[in-house]
């Protein structure tokens, strides 16, 4: 059974349609990669696969681990194993990321039927995960993204999903705003998760990203479909040539 | 965005029937006849065996409450309140009296336990252990003088605090029993022809809570009321009068939250407090009363007049509330900084939801060289509730050197309700400071998801964000009260998303 299965998905944002019948299969251990113009409709599905309100699914479905994702509540699909890194990380003031990562974590797992953490085996894994990912503890008792700059926000990111251990890890352009030493270090981060029961699908504009998170299938979106498939050369050959080729199959 | 308009759909399914706490307990009580007249004020003050002088006082102020009117600048809006057909006095029939726990009427004990206030016998006596891991080793207890509708029918901790020299006991009993200082301080902060309510309440208080703490002594425990509203029609007309001497210290912890019904509920407490040189009155309050069915029914009308005198040098009063009950709060607990360098603060969480409304603030007035206030307001509106801040600070011609911070952030959730920050400045000498800052902000949607992409439910999110929001007043609460003041804010804006 394939982890997540997107089967011809029409969507709406108020009365437009974004979606027009999208299809994707992502399987356990496989690292998918999303390119695709501006405004061709990757946040939306990474969006709708996470549950965020405001967008009217008409058709089609998404099936995760051979369930119905739709029928589920966002906060029950991060439980079951979705995790959406953003592409603009939001703020949370007065809120300490500490608390942040501990009420999240516990959430999921009182969700899911498991015991809370305790306070010390939380601490322990917090400190390795933050510290393989060269975030300081200074910065974990701050406001969650209060005063943090892009690269910390990004890692961050790749902090809770080391933390959350989910089996869908899908990363919306992780690489905005990075610079060279900050893309490498969240990219080793992601890397570190991979295996064979967690997959991961990489929104990028940007080849430069898949040299260091390496693909096993590389999709061109274009208004609101998947037009083209491939192996990792996909993406080289999308460097080179733009995406003028796919505009018009789509 | 259609995000935000899913949020003001499920703002308009609004449902605060799940208020927790709606219950009533059924106990015999003895009442006055219904209304209000000389003879109402006549038998309260005769049920409780007071002097003559008291009842002089009583009448005093039911004479002057007669020709005053009620008062109508304030941002909330309600039918007229029938004062003939209230009762203005109501006691539990104790089935004997009470000297411990163990003796207290079962179903006020089982009262509380459905509130979760932790009175609970060993707990309570044993005084309440630190959690492990988190700070303050010194064993904190708290002296409970619990007052269940007008008589307060339990009184722990006493014989500690009287090695201290510490008087804690209700009101009614204090006037009996230390007249000298009754007769001194009632009325020397909010006299009795200060306003409409306190006047009322002067007439017709039932019980409350009196503190003595003198020169020099740290009072050795926090002091908690938790007092609850139980009879249908009753006015609640509490009096609490808080002195601390000469470099003393108390901090005072009132909570409380009452049974759901459908007919409005007039409480209208005055609470006096009063510091002396070098002295220090820390006054906590978490309020979470009945606010009103869905359709903005029932619930209390919260009339309550608080103030601080910082009579002597150096002195320093400080009240921090968490307000979240109560379907009309008209409240502005205040201090008036007499002495030199004397220091008042107002630390304020103002919660409205469904059909609430809520004006509340503080008044600092600077008499003294030197003083100096801060103010720290959040106001958060849900549902379509309104929450005015209404703060006045004034510095008087022989104030030199007044400072005054004012922080008033508002939070609205939904685009029903409404928040309204009225700021009252005079300054009438050029040396003050007086610094405002203002902020209102809608709750975000994105803040939101973010959180329940990562498992929080909607409402867990919601109450995770409120929080942070609140986090600057919270601290100020002593930790136990934070605790459950933390659960009591989340609790209050269920329904108000989801
Ligand atoms: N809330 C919304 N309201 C109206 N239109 C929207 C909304 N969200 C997305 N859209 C529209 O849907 C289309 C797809 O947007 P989306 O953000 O999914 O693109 P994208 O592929 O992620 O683009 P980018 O590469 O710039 O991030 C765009 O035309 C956008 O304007
Ligand atoms: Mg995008």
């Amino acid at each position: 059974m394939a982890l997540l299965e997107v089967k011809d998905l029409k969507v709406r944002v108020e009365e437009r349609e974004i979606l027009h019948g999208l299809t994707l299969t992502v399987n356990e251990g496989e690292i998918h990669a999303i390119m695709g113009p501006n405004g061709s409709g990757k946040s939306t599905l990474s969006h709708v696969i996470a549950g965020k309100p405001g967008y009217e699914v008409t058709d089609g479905q998404i099936l995760f681990k051979g369930e119905d994702l739709l029928e589920m509540s966002p906060d029950e699909r991060a439980a079951k194993g979705v995790f959406l890194a953003f592409q603009y990380p939001v703020e949370i003031p007065g809120v300490a990321t500490m608390t942040f990562l501990r009420t999240a974590l516990n959430a999921q797992r009182k969700a899911r039927g498991e015991s809370e953490y305790s306070t010390p085996d939380f601490l322990k894994k917090v400190r390795e995960v933050s510290k393989s990912l060269n975030i300081p503890q200074d910065m974990l008792k701050r406001g969650v993204n209060v005063g943090f700059s892009g690269g910390e926000k990004k890692r961050n990111e790749v902090l809770q999903m080391a933390l959350f251990e989910p089996s869908l890890c899908i990363l919306d352009e992780m690489d905005s705003g990075l610079d060279i030493d900050a893309l490498r270090i969240a990219a080793d981060g992601v890397n570190a998760l991979h295996s064979p029961k967690r997959a991961m699908v990489v929104i990028t504009h940007y080849q430069r990203l898949l040299n260091y998170i390496v693909p096993d299938f590389v999709h061109v979106m274009s208004k609101g479909r998947v037009v083209k498939s491939g192996g990792k050369e996909l993406a080289l050959e999308l460097e080179e040539s733009g995406y003028a080729q796919f505009e018009d199959a789509a | 965005m259609p995000a935000v308009q899913e949020t003001v759909e499920r703002v308009k399914r609004i449902d605060v029937d799940q208020y927790r706490y709606g219950f009533e307990t059924q106990i015999e009580s003895d009442k006055a006849p219904k209304g209000l007249s000389e003879d109402t004020v006549r038998f309260i003050s005769e049920k409780k065996n007071e002097p003559a002088w008291m009842l002089q006082w009583r009448l005093e102020a039911y004479r002057r409450w007669l020709t005053m009117t009620e008062p109508t600048w304030a941002r909330v809006d309600y039918p007229k309140i029938d004062f003939q057909d209230l009762y203005y006095y109501a006691a539990p029939k104790p089935k004997k009296t009470v000297t411990s726990l163990d003796e207290i009427d079962p179903e006020i004990l089982k009262t509380y336990e459905k509130l979760g206030i932790p009175l609970r016998e060993v707990a309570m006596l044993e005084g309440v252990e630190p959690k492990p891991g988190e700070e303050d080793p010194a064993r904190r207890k708290i002296a409970v003088d619990a007052v269940f509708d007008s008589v307060s029918v339990a009184t722990t901790f006493k014989a500690e605090l009287k090695k201290a020299g510490v008087i804690f006991m209700p009101i009614s009993e204090a006037i009996r029993e230390h007249p000298e200082l009754v007769q001194k301080y009632l009325g020397s902060v909010v006299p009795t022809s200060d306003n409409f309510y306190a006047t009322l309440n002067s007439a017709v208080f039932s019980d409350g809570s009196f503190v003595y703490v003198p020169p020099g002594v740290r009072c050795p425990m926090e002091l908690s009321t938790y007092f609850r509203i139980n009879e249908r029609n009753t006015g609640q007309f509490e009096r609490t009068l808080i002195i601390a001497d000469k470099g003393s210290y108390v901090s005072y912890l009132e909570g409380c939250t009452a049974p759901q019904r459908d007919e409005n509920q007039l409480h209208a407490a005055v609470v006096e407090l009063v510091a002396h040189d070098d002295a220090e009155i820390k006054y906590s309050t978490v309020q979470n009363w009945y606010p009103g069915n869905s359709e903005g029914k029932g619930g209390i009308y919260n009339f309550v007049t608080k103030r601080g005198d910082c009579r002597g040098n150096n002195s320093k009063i400080s009240w921090t509330q968490v307000e979240t009950g109560s379907a009309i709060t008209w409240k502005y607990p205040s201090c008036i900084l007499r002495g030199d360098n004397s220091r008042g603060e107002f630390y304020s969480i103002a919660i409205s939801n469904g059909f609430q409304q809520v004006d509340s603030g503080t008044k600092m007035i600077h008499l003294g060289k030197n003083t100096s206030s801060r103010i720290i307001s959040k106001g958060i509106a849900a549902g379509k509730s309104q929450n005015t801040y209404r703060g006045l600070v004034t510095a008087h011609r022989k104030a030199t050197g007044a400072r005054n911070f004012t922080a008033c952030d508002s939070l609205l959730i939904g685009d029903k309700c409404g928040a309204h920050t009225v700021p009252y400045i005079e300054a009438k000498n050029s040396s003050a400071t007086f610094e405002h800052e203002a902020t209102t902000s809608k709750i975000s949607e994105d803040v939101l998801f973010y959180c329940i992409q990562r498992g929080l439910t909607q409402e867990e999110a919601v109450g995770l964000v409120v929080n942070g929001f609140v986090k600057d007043v919270l601290q100020q609460l002593p930790m136990e009260f934070a605790v459950e003041a933390q659960k009591l804010i989340s609790i209050s804006l269920e329904g108000s998303v989801g």
